[in-house]
């Protein structure tokens, strides 16, 4: 039996918990860095295949700057924050003070690289630590991998672990965006995936372990 | 590639064959490897796309062959051959194992990419099937194509452009 058939609705409810928690904080770093107020889009918690997930986060041949991190510590998963190039581009530019910042030419300015490393390892700092303080666990990021690529190359190769386990993962879905007016304008994505192993020690540690 | 024709899609962790004059495609190979294997006289190929080297790394009971190198070889040699490919005709080209991320402390399976390379080349080389051309490693994701009316396999990535092999 898999893991993901021992889940119920209650589980599921905690996860979505979890990503608001996580992804309130990391916008709230975000609102703190850039000066500007931010929202975040309530989670969503699903169960996918893998090309399911890599649908959902653009489709596979799409190219996004996304910064990847390891979970170690009590627990030990993934964390993905994938932004479309535009808006990429659009925090280097605000990070760094350059005036026009394209995807474009390359080789990319390493300090345009090392500026977007920081946002994402500010972000998912924010979002694991306040994980870490809800579940009494402790969690330790790993240095973040930037990478340019396609979806498909880079959500693939950071799901080995995974994938070894199961072919579904369970996704906790989030983004963060730039409150204009009355709408949300999105900024990046939060997919927040522990492996198989993980799920017992986190609802365990909560009080509402797994069963079957 | 602009032509319209029909262009069976593997995805990842899957297989497909394919008969000209169709193509057939996956898209987003990062540390996965494309295993093209066909047969020009029939004009008949195969793809897997494989994500890890071997099925004994597998913790589920049951397995997708398509997702290991040892089984999804195997898999694809049989369904070609049911389809009239013949055996001894068979050739192979390979693309992907790349390495996305770059981790201070690798550990084994950040080394993914290069050992999906090396099992795929050793269960090829096991099954006699000679591999004719690969574009392998790197850092950069791979979309690939293959037809097997003319067995050239064409390979995008983001900042590379098209190259056929």
């Amino acid at each position: 039996m898999s893991y993901v058939d021992k889940i119920n609705s209650v589980h599921l409810d905690i996860l979505k918990e979890i990503g608001n928690i996580g992804a309130g904080h990391a916008a709230t770093s975000l609102s703190t860095i850039l000066d500007r107020k931010m929202n975040m889009i309530v989670p969503r918690v699903r169960i996918l295949s893998i090309n399911e997930m890599i649908e959902l986060a653009g489709g596979p041949e799409t190219v996004v700057a996304s910064v990847f991190l390891r979970i170690e510590g009590e627990v030990q998963g993934n964390m993905f924050f994938i932004l479309p190039l535009k808006q990429a581009a659009h925090f280097i530019e605000q990070m760094t003070g350059t005036e026009v910042f394209s995807f474009d030419n390359l080789p990319y300015p390493e300090l345009a690289l090392s500026a977007l490393s920081e946002l994402g390892n500010i972000l998912s700092g924010s979002y694991l630590s306040s994980l870490s303080d809800f579940t009494k666990l402790s969690l330790f990021p790993s240095v973040p991998a930037l990478c340019i690529d396609m979806v498909g190359a880079t959500i693939s190769s950071g799901l080995i672990e995974l994938s070894q386990v199961s072919d579904f993962v369970i996704v906790i879905e989030t983004a963060i965006g730039e409150a204009v007016e009355s709408s949300t304008f999105i900024n990046g994505h939060f997919f927040f995936l522990l492996d198989p192993d993980a799920y017992e020690v986190v609802f365990n540690s909560l009080g509402v372990p797994l069963h079957g | 590639m602009v032509e319209l024709s029909n262009i069976i899609k593997v995805g990842i962790a899957d297989m497909n064959t394919v008969q000209s004059p169709a193509l057939i495609r996956t898209s987003g190979l990062g540390s996965c490897v494309g295993v093209i294997v066909y047969d020009q006289s029939k004009e008949i190929a195969g793809m897997a796309h494989v994500m890890l080297p071997d099925s004994s790394l597998s913790k589920t009971g049951q397995i997708n062959h398509a997702k290991y190198a040892d089984t999804a070889i195997k898999e694809l040699v049989d369904r070609i051959v049911r389809d009239g490919a013949s055996i001894r005709n068979l050739k192979a080209k390979i693309a992907g194992g790349s390495q996305m991320f770059q981790f201070s402390s690798g550990t084994d399976l950040m080394r993914i990419g290069p050992r999906n390379v090396e099992a795929v080349k050793k269960e090829l080389l096991a099954l006699r099937i000679p591999i004719v051309a690969e574009d392998v490693g790197g850092n950069s994701g791979r979309t690939i194509e293959f037809d097997p009316k003319t067995s050239l396999l064409s390979i995008r990535t983001v900042n590379k452009g098209t190259k056929v092999l």
